[in-house]
């Protein structure tokens, strides 16, 4: 089964082809039939694949498709790799992707028939890129569906072009990410020259310690800027929150199932390089955890409710980049995994609220939704419990994981970590509260067109429920139940190499439970504060904000400062150069040599006066420059 | 006899369309010569008989020179690109009206035979001979039918061109004084001892020569203003394929023949590439014009091909040979695109378009995908020629590979701040009007496409087409 990978990523390439090039024909029923279905089929096929997998004593295959690039010593197969790690990937992807094509079918239910075929392909092509990035065998496929996911953001961020400010939010997702994909680029170059091959197989094999660690310093670090601006983490994070620009289901692919995983998997892949670069993963962690807390920062004071969310995946990503740079990897996919999950549900379920408010996404103008929206309540209710990290919820096992591997590295870390997740749970309650408890704070219109969504947007929402509960029960910490952690055992061939390289640290069991109890404590403390607070929030009491709160607001001025320091100098460059120095400088200097000639003619004209002894002089002057010159460089002639 | 019949079609047709009185007589006329000599163009990329692809015959034999011509790798991938560029030029402005038709197509069609003979020539005499005839039709063809600063414009042009001519001829005289063998081919160059003292000398006269073609910084001022101020197919063919001219120049005329100097002045030749890579690469944010802004761009991409050349790396200099031929169609899309909104709009300038997305979704399609290949977007073809050439330039050095690594993100500011002026937005009184691509345009653009996409997943055999250059160079090296 696992030969025929390749059906995986063709069906969402076809799906886009249909609805791409058919666009102006089909009608709406049929492109969301055929947009859905393609990600129902590489889904199915992934499960048989994962059947496969999951047997003991598999190993990894790879199927090779066709040659690439193959010049000189450079070989890039466009070959594909199934292992335990790129099925789990391809189970999220084409899962949740799934039910974020099902739920889009009755979300962009208002587009005309020829832009919601564009969407639907753009959206199976997004998925299409995802697939290969994971799938490749090596970088460089990996770094084809890296930049098309890249594109994909792009034209999806921007799909209501008429809008000024989201084509800007497109472009900046662009340019952003490809800054990151120079380093990406660079460090491919570097593997290449060091390892004479991009193919994992090859280069994981000859990574070794000693002699070569400030190489591989050097190759991850690479790596992981490439990572930063895929996955949203400073210093490259601040398209993220734009991007929510995109229709609302866009988002939760870009968050939950695609793209924004994709840094995770990259260094999640080339966890052997990793775990022989301990400096690089000192950075990683720093910098995860610095995300984690600012995005959470961030996030308290938004009143977007896509912004609210937003933030709070680049502070889940920044978790996620702690989990890598402690060595924890399996935590990492397992937070990727949940996080899939419950962000999917918080995002689409957003979509439904937002939807049932005629577009308004402020949540300050919302309230009481808990008696409009039933379903669209619990769910996104579930979601934030899951994403708080309450027992027994998904995000629970998959957080506790990272924060107990980063309490064994460094309890300061475990301490910060901590201190993110209070704040978490009090946004996320905060942003339940504001948005489903209380009285209604909309106008009269809105309320009274308050309604819970259709099936096709319900149904998602309470599949994605079910497994924001569930799915963390695949990875039951050792301490509360012996061998219960599947998930480490289905992924231990990946990342055995580096368990032997740097084994991971041990803490007690009663360290754990009182950790555990002791932050669960917390956290439930900080969800009551956050619901609490905002429950009977009325809008008299929104006024100017002040000091922190308003520096919370404005996201830090991190875009202001980088708009002082890096747009606008390089503009100012890019205007000199144009204004001044291309039209004085360089031209200016070339038509000065163009009146010098002409000038010049005219005055050699004069000597053409046809008296003999200046043609003589002239001559002679010659001869002797002649002479000079073969005196001085005798080899010319 | 392929090789000759490339030159004689171009050759013949144009002279002949000189005297055809109707304008769309010459139009279906000249047509048919670039389908014509297409079809040998592939045949020659096909043909795998080696006399048939080679030509000789005497010509001022006293001289030591020959009329000698032969296609290798690299000579059949231009000859390839310069038959399909005329194809594309033709099909794609076939409804635009040009004033004296007649006279226009005969043009068009000696430049043709002109470059043609530049990719086939090994005789230095005859290349000097072929690389004049290609470009004295262009300056005809700027002059005529150009913008309003078109006169001024064609005689910098002119200048620019003519000084670099004239520095290849008097390094061309030199080159056959040291020569023992008396002799212009290209073997015995190839055969020559020189000392690095002449090497240093010779190489300069050639270099500036073709580093003006292509254009190199700071030697570019001609181009931008150039492009902008001919009439769009002959910017097609200016950019698309003549930049070619001066590249080939120096993968075929220089580096073999002056290995040593190469090495001494590889840095000094890549740092300008690099320096001029990310100058153009600034300046195009800054363009409203959308020729300039292309055109700014260009001298970008052709820098990298530059510095990649002198990285002598076998990966850089087979990234080169490929994107010899993507960069050629890929800028002919973008050409074609924004033909298409001058001819129905009046305007190029970004600042006065937008929305057309909505009145012309084909044109807006296209334009995303022309745009694409202009990032060097995985998949695109464009992004095999750019990965080959930064991994070679890396090898060269990691430091100038990261400075012109740059260019890959200011490559897309500016190529999405033109998309997003251009096609984005909400339509205004004048794009109101616009209509989308006429069936020809629509054609002509879906082939790039398929080119764009087929040689961007599989570019397996243009490799194949010209590995023999990279190991000819390889040997003299």
């Amino acid at each position: 089964m696992s030969q025929l990978v390749y059906l995986v990523p063709m069906f969402p390439l076809i799906g886009f082809l249909i609805n791409g090039l058919g666009r102006n024909v089909l009608p709406k029923p049929l492109v969301g039939i055929i947009g859905s279905a393609a990600l129902l089929a590489s889904f199915v096929v992934s499960l048989l694949i994962f059947n496969e997998v999951r047997t003991p004593g598999f190993s990894a295959v790879t199927v090779n498709l066709f040659d690439f690039i193959h010049v000189g010593k450079l070989n890039v197969p466009f070959a594909f790799q199934v292992d335990q790690l790129s099925v789990l990937f391809l189970l999220i992807i084409t899962g949740v992707g799934f039910l974020i094509h099902v739920y889009s079918t009755s979300y962009m239910h208002d587009e005309s028939p020829s832009s919601y075929a564009r969407y639907f392909a753009y959206l199976n092509l997004f998925v299409f890129s995802m697939l290969l990035l994971v799938l490749g065998s090596n970088y460089v496929i990996m770094f084809i569906g890296w930049e098309g996911v890249g594109l994909c953001s792009y034209l999806l961020i921007g799909f209501w072009f008429k809008n000024a400010d989201y084509n800007y939010a497109a472009r900046k997702a662009f340019v952003m990410n490809r800054i990151g994909d120079l380093a990406f680029l660079i460090g491919i170059f570097w593997i290449f020259a060091q390892f004479g091959s991009v193919n994992y197989a090859d280069v994981f094999s000859q990574a070794r310690p000693g002699a070569s660690a400030h190489v591989l310093t050097g190759i991850t670090l690479l790596l992981f800027i490439g990572a930063t601006g895929k996955s949203a983490q400073i210093p490259l994070y601040t398209w993220l929150p734009d991007a929510m620009a995109g229709p609302t289901p866009v988002s939760a692919l870009i968050h939950a199932a695609t793209m924004v995983t994709a840094g995770i998997y990259m260094i999640a892949r080339s966890n052997v390089l990793y775990s022989l670069a301990p400096a690089t993963q000192g950075v990683i962690a720093v910098i995860g955890l610095c995300t984690a807390i600012l995005a959470a920062s961030i996030a308290i004071q938004q009143n977007d409710i896509k912004k609210v969310l937003a933030y709070s995946t680049v502070s889940q990503l920044g978790y996620m980049f702690l989990g890598l740079g402690v060595g924890a990897y399996t935590g990492a996919v397992f937070h990727v995994m949940t996080h899939a999950f419950f962000k999917a549900l918080l995002f689409l379920g957003a979509g439904s609220v937002i939807h049932a408010m005629g577009g308004e996404q402020d949540i300050r103008k919302m309230g009481g939704l808990r008696k409009f929206m039933p379903v669209t309540s619990i769910t996104f209710l579930i979601g934030c419990l899951a994403i708080a990290g309450i027992f027994p919820f998904a995000g629970f096992f998959s957080k506790d994981e990272i924060l107990s591997r980063a309490y064994a590295h460094n309890p300061v870390l475990y301490v910060i970590g901590i201190l993110g997740a209070l704040m978490t749970a009090f946004y996320m309650f905060r942003l339940y509260s504001l948005t489903f408890a209380g009285k209604f704070r909309g106008t009269h219109d809105q309320e009274h067109h308050l309604h819970e969504s259709p099936a096709a947007i319900t149904i998602p929402l309470i599949v994605l429920a079910v497994l924001s509960v569930v799915g963390g029960w695949v990875g039951i910490p050792e301490f509360m139940a012996p061998n219960a952690h599947v998930l480490s055992k289905f992924l231990e061939p990946v990342f055995a190499n580096s368990h032997v390289a740097a084994p991971p640290g041990e803490i007690a069991a009663s360290t754990e439970w009182a950790l555990t109890i002791g932050s669960l404590v917390l956290i439930i403390g900080f969800c009551t504060w956050g619901y609490m607070k905002f429950k009977n929030f009325t809008l008299a009491e929104v006024k100017e904000s002040t000091g922190l709160a308003k520096i919370l607001e404005n996201k830090w001025y991190v875009d202001e400062l980088y708009d002082a320091i890096i747009v606008k100098p390089i503009n100012w460059i890019a205007g000199f150069l144009n204004n001044v120095v291309e039209k004085l400088g360089i031209d200016g200097l070339v038509n000065g040599v163009g009146k010098l000639v002409q000038y010049g003619s005219r005055q050699i004209r004069l000597l053409q006066s046809g008296q003999v002894g200046i043609y003589v002089l002239l001559m002679v002057i010659g001869i002797v420059v002649l002479f000079v010159l073969q005196l001085f460089f005798p080899n010319l002639i | 006899m392929l090789a000759l019949l490339l030159i004689l079609i171009p050759v013949a047709t144009g002279l002949a369309t000189f005297f055809l009185k109707q304008g769309n007589a010459a139009k279906l006329f000249s047509l048919l010569s670039s389908l014509a000599t297409l079809g040998i163009s592939i045949g020659a990329a096909i043909c795998t008989d080696k006399s048939a692809k080679s030509f000789q015959a005497p010509f001022l034999t006293n001289l030591g020179s020959s009329f000698s011509l032969s296609l290798d790798g690299m000579g059949t991938i231009l000859v390839l690109l310069t038959g399909i560029s005329l194809v594309l030029v033709f099909i794609s402005t076939y409804k635009n009206t040009y004033k004296d038709p007649s006279r226009y197509y005969a043009l068009m069609l000696l430049s043709q035979a002109g470059l043609m003979g530049v990719f086939l020539a090994t005789d230095g005499l005859l290349f000097y001979f072929f690389w004049e005839l290609a470009l004295i039709p262009v300056y005809f063809l700027c002059s005529g039918w150009g913008g309003e600063r078109r006169i001024a414009v064609t005689f910098k042009f002119f200048i620019y061109t003519f000084i670099g001519s004239l520095l290849m001829l008097v390094g061309l005289i030199y080159l056959y004084v040291l020569n023992p063998g008396q002799s212009f081919s290209l073997t015995s160059l190839y055969a020559m001892k020189l000392s690095p003292d002449q090497q240093s000398v010779l190489f300069w006269l050639f270099f500036v020569a073709f580093a003006i073609k292509m254009p190199i910084w700071p030697l570019h001022t001609w181009q931008p203003d150039t492009y902008e101020q001919s009439p769009t197919s002959v910017t097609m063919i200016l950019s698309g394929v003549m930049v070619k001219m001066g590249l080939l120049g120096v993968i075929r005329w220089v580096l073999p023949i002056f290995p040593y100097a190469v090495h001494e002045y590889g840095h000094v030749v890549i740092g300008l590439s690099v320096v001029g890579m990310i100058y153009a690469s600034l300046v195009a944010m800054k363009q409203d014009d959308l020729k300039r802004m292309i055109a700014y761009s260009s001298i970008a991409h052709i820098g990298l091909m530059c510095a990649a050349v002198f990285s002598v790396s076998e990966l850089g200099l087979q990234g080169v040979l490929v994107q010899l031929f993507n960069h050629g169609v890929n800028i002919i899309g973008l050409w074609i695109v924004v033909d298409a909104i001058e001819q129905k709009l009046g305007t190029r300038k970004m600042s006065e378009l937008g929305g057309l997305a909505i009145t012309a979704p084909s044109l807006a399609i296209l334009l995303v995908i022309m745009s694409l290949a202009n990032v060097a977007l995985p998949l695109t073809n464009a992004f095999i020629g750019e990965f080959l050439m930064f991994n070679g330039l890396y090898q060269f050095s990691a430091w100038y590979m990261a400075v012109a690594g740059l260019s890959i993100i200011l490559g897309a500011v500016y190529t999405l701040r033109m998309v997003q002026k251009v096609i984005y937005g909400d339509t205004n009184s004048l794009t109101k009007t616009m209509t989308d691509l006429s069936l020809n345009q629509k054609l002509i653009l879906a082939g790039i496409t398929v080119l764009i996409i087929l040689y961007g997943v599989n570019p397996q055999p243009l490799f194949k087409m010209t590995m023999d250059t990279v190991h000819t160079v390889a040997q003299h090296i």
